[in-house]
């Protein structure tokens, strides 16, 4: 692997009709590093997730996800990244440990570490008691912390989180924020999470950077970012420097995101 | 190799546990074909209507009505996927290094429990009403692999559409659109030899006929198909393969 980072992007482009959804981003994020993307509501970062985990090929620029490239490598990027989604998606109708299993089958992890992984992520997320219930009735923050345990399997270089805390109560966010901490530790994972929360981009993130309609608005520590605006500047300032302040439609679409997390745990 | 067999298995077992875990499905889907044959069936043979074989008329339908309830139970399948890409289940499954044609493939096995759920259901009605049927194993294992093979098509084809409408008001409108016609246009409840010149040509192109045709030869006595096993097979699996072909294309735009 020639490329010191774990994500390099080369003026990514994504247009869907007359919308450019991202446009020419270039961002490089570290090995090892956990990597917050902000951006009000439409401003990209679905996009440019499901860009860098090879859902949608992007229309023009590149990048490469650990060492490799997600347009002529696919596969050889699936192999080493995790992802969960913005929506809460295991399978309500199996178990937790079903979910599990599925995942290591697809993710082909060996056989005989197949119990010993599934027993140790289960652990490690705190839900070995919820081992066989149906995800169904799990709450919100089980939900999540199952999404993590499944995309720890495999152990990933990249972990790749789109708002991994949004519709999750305060204790529930505290307890995920803590997980992915814990695998950045312990794996040296490299993590990037998108989240319109700056409180979490605060506690969590080394590394920022800002989307505003597509473009690349800012980029730095949570430190240098407030730095450079004020001396009194709390991210929120930061953010709202550098992507206008939300919209109605914005808001509207926020609150149907939530919804949609809310319908998923009924 | 192996690798590809085990993500067709995963996939494939998951649908199994569910369908073990609540077959209310199973149960309301047996209605539709106890119907057809109690009822209609029994109604249609007394009045001689339709001219078929020695075996009689409800003989002749009962292949139709098993190949019947195979593409209706196959054919809203798209609809699950559509869920499952609301959730977001799609997308990790495509975000997994598993082989997309292993994922296409597990989806059309876990549609064959359904189909052969189906079939053991047709068998007891045919029993109770006494149809003719070849209890013979070679000829009882062969109605199942045909059943699983019709099953695997019919929920390929429905997945594939839900790669195109991508939304379950569209799916549910095209899939009405399309069910109808293809079991009409077909040998599943009068031979083809009744139907006008133009009908018969689009019966002829209707997959649909050919698992009714297999169907019909390994499972009643006194029917036999019209164009023999081994071009029944030969068309069920070439356009199984096609399907395959063409979902695997499609199956990414789910999540994009
Ligand atoms: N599949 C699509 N087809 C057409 N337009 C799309 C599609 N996906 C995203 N867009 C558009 O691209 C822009 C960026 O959307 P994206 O979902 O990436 O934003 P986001 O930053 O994730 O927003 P949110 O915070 O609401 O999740 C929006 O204008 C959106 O409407
Ligand atoms: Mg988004």
């Amino acid at each position: 692997m020639a490329n010191p980072y774990a994500i390099d992007t080369r003026r990514l482009t994504r247009r869907f009709d007359d919308i450019v959804a991202v446009d020419g981003v270039e961002l490089r994020v570290a090995s090892g590093a956990i990597f917050g993307l902000l951006g009000g509501n439409g401003a990209g970062k679905t996009t440019m997730v499901k860009m860098l985990t090879t859902l949608l090929a992007p229309t023009s620029g590149s990048a490469t996800v650990a060492g490799f490239d997600i347009v002529s490598a696919p596969h050889e990027v699936r192999r080493r990244i995790g992802y969960v989604p913005q929506m809460l998606s295991a399978d309500g109708a199996l178990t937790g440990y079903e979910n599990l299993l599925l995942s290591a089958r697809l993710y082909a992890v060996p056989r005989a570490e197949l119990a010993t992984r599934i027993a140790d992520a289960l652990g490690f997320m705190g839900l070995n008691e919820a081992r066989n219930r149906l995800v169904k009735t799990y709450s919100g923050g089980m939900v999540r912390r199952l999404e993590l345990a499944q995309s720890m399997l495999h152990r990933p270089a990249v972990l790749f989180l789109d708002e991994p805390t949004i519709g999750l109560d305060p204790v529930a966010r505290h307890l995920v924020w803590q997980r992915l901490r814990d695998l950045n530790a312990r794996f040296g994972m490299t993590i990037l999470l998108t989240t319109h929360d700056m409180e979490e981009a605060d506690h969590l993130c080394g590394d920022l950077a800002i989307l505003h309609a597509g473009k690349l608005a800012a980029h730095g520590s949570p430190t240098t970012l407030k730095a450079a605006l004020s001396s009194r500047a709390t991210l929120d300032d930061v953010f709202a420097h550098y992507s206008g302040t939300m919209d109605q439609s914005g808001r509207l679409r926020d609150t149907d995101q939530t919804r949609r997390a809310a319908q998923r745990l009924e | 190799m192996h690798q590809f067999a085990l993500e067709v298995f995963a996939i494939g077992a998951v649908e199994f546990r569910k369908l073990m875990r609540d077959p209310t499905e199973l149960i309301s889907r047996a209605i539709q074909p106890v119907l057809w044959l109690a009822v209609f069936g029994q109604v249609l043979s007394h009045a001689r209507g339709i001219e078929t074989g020695r075996a009689g008329y409800l003989a002749f339908m009962t292949p139709g009505i098993l190949a019947q309830s195979v593409l209706f139970s196959a054919i809203f399948y798209g609809i699950a996927v559509i869920w499952e890409r609301d959730l977001g289940i799609v997308h990790k499954l495509l975000v997994s290094p598993a082989s997309r044609t292993a994922l296409v493939i597990g989806k059309a096995v876990s549609a064959d429990f359904r189909g052969v759920a189906q079939a053991i259901l047709v068998y007891i009605i045919a029993l109770v009403l006494r149809v003719p049927i070849r209890w013979e194993i070679g000829a009882i294992v062969g109605v199942l692999c045909i059943v699983a093979l019709g099953s695997a098509i019919f929920s390929t084809f429905s997945l594939a559409m839900a790669c195109i409408v991508k939304t379950r008001e569209r799916f549910m409108g095209i899939g009405q659109v399309l069910t109808m016609p293809l079991f009409f246009a077909s040998n599943a409840i009068y031979p083809l030899s009744l139907m006008p010149e133009w009908l018969r040509r689009v019966a002829k192109l209707n997959p649909l006929t050919y698992l009714v045709d297999a169907l019909r030869g390994l499972m009643v006595q006194g029917e036999q198909s019209v164009y023999g096993l081994a071009v029944d097979c030969a068309v069920l699996a070439v356009v199984f393969a096609a399907l395959v072909l063409v979902t695997v294309r499609i199956y990414p735009r789910l999540a994009q």
